[in-house]
């Protein structure tokens, strides 16, 4: 990853924002981060406890932009209240929001989701996965006088079944419903939502999949492209959504998968 | 085997900020090393990069120590 390049420019120069949700190097989140970063946007990054605050501290450290790490546990109001009460005391207003944040339990991501589905597992996968993504919109948009943009991160396995996926593809179909009501009620306002589903890649959410890693080679192998989803397309297609390059898109989910999103039959060719 | 002690060692050491002596192949990354679970996912992550192999989650589980990577990874790449 650590060849990876993010063109610089100023689309997002005099852009704020907070990015929730990164973990580490290996982040979908801290790709778009550092790509926002290369095209001059200010950003703020929220941590949910001490043990992320250590992974993320020296990745802000190392961004041209002024460090600027507050905590949020998307669980918790108080916490919520106060995450965004830091943003609005520094800065007054935001222009953008990404949130890069699921959870489901190790159980519930293998096997069978009928089976293995609990009541409280379910909960807590749609209060993590999917409202984080409503309640974090709302206060984001109480920041937005001017407009702005926010997105979320999401997966195929909202749209059709995929093994180990289980409870958190049913959060995820949740997550991309809740985005395109949330563009329907902050459209007016100028304030855009759009879901990027970007394709298998190695962080730590894949970690926690049983067989992720299986997951990525089929994508590789079933893509239009035959690879990987690269980090240089996710924070690009991110970049696309949240600068003033998207004015018009809300509401939409956009497929970066090297196109395996729309492959029904692999090319068998090479099979036979 | 030894050329895998020296890559999984560099890993550790980098991974975790510790110091070279203290990465023995007895060394436990929770308990020695100051590894969290968030750690322990990440080095296995690391050493499945390293390697280019599959360490799937039952195995993970069971690689407490320094030690018990080289012997799961000498084992894969053979």
């Amino acid at each position: 990853m650590s060849d990876t390049v993010f063109p610089a420019g100023e689309l997002m120069k005099g852009k704020r924002g907070l990015v929730m949700g990164v973990a580490n190097k290996n982040s979908i989140a801290w790709g778009i981060a550092q790509q926002l970063a290369a095209q001059g946007a200010e950003i703020a990054f929220s941590y949910q406890d001490e043990a992320l605050e250590r992974r993320v501290k020296p990745l802000v450290e190392s961004l041209p932009c002024e460090p600027f790490m507050v905590q949020a546990d998307v669980t918790n109001d108080e916490s919520m209240d106060a995450c965004f009460k830091a943003l609005e005391d520094k800065w007054g207003t935001i222009d953008f929001l990404v949130h890069a944040i699921a959870f489901a339990g190790k159980d519930e991501l293998v096997g069978s989701f009928t089976e293995n589905t609990t009541r409280e597992g379910w909960r807590r996968a749609m209060e993590i996965s999917a409202f984080s993504f409503v309640d974090a919109g709302k206060r984001a948009s109480h920041l937005m006088p001017n407009g702005g943009s926010m997105i979320t991160l999401t997966y195929l396995g909202s749209e059709r079944v995929v093994p180990s996926y289980n409870v958190m593809g049913v959060a995820k179909a949740a997550l991309e419903a809740s985005t395109r009501y949330m563009a329907r009620d902050l459209g007016p306002q100028d304030i855009r939502v759009n879901a990027l589903s970007a394709g298998p890649m190695r962080t730590l959410a894949m970690a926690g999949i049983s067989g992720g890693k299986s997951l990525m080679k089929t994508g590789r192998e079933w893509s239009m492209m035959k690879q990987d989803t690269k980090m240089e397309g996710v924070a690009g297609a991110a970049l696309y959504l949240l600068s003033d390059l998207g004015f018009s898109c809300t509401g939409e989910t956009l497929h970066v998968d090297a196109g395996f999103h729309a492959v029904a039959v692999p090319s068998m060719d090479e099979n036979e | 085997m030894s050329d895998v002690l020296e890559r999984v060692t560099k890993i550790v050491i980098e991974h975790l900020d510790v110091d070279a002596e203290k990465v023995t192949e007895k060394a436990s990354f929770i308990d020695d090393l100051g590894a969290d679970s968030l750690d322990n996912v990440e080095l296995v992550m690391a050493f499945e990069e390293e390697f280019d192999i599959e360490i799937p989650d039952d195995a993970a589980e069971h690689i407490q120590t320094v030690g018990d990577a080289v012997k799961f990874i000498s084992e894969k790449v053979g």
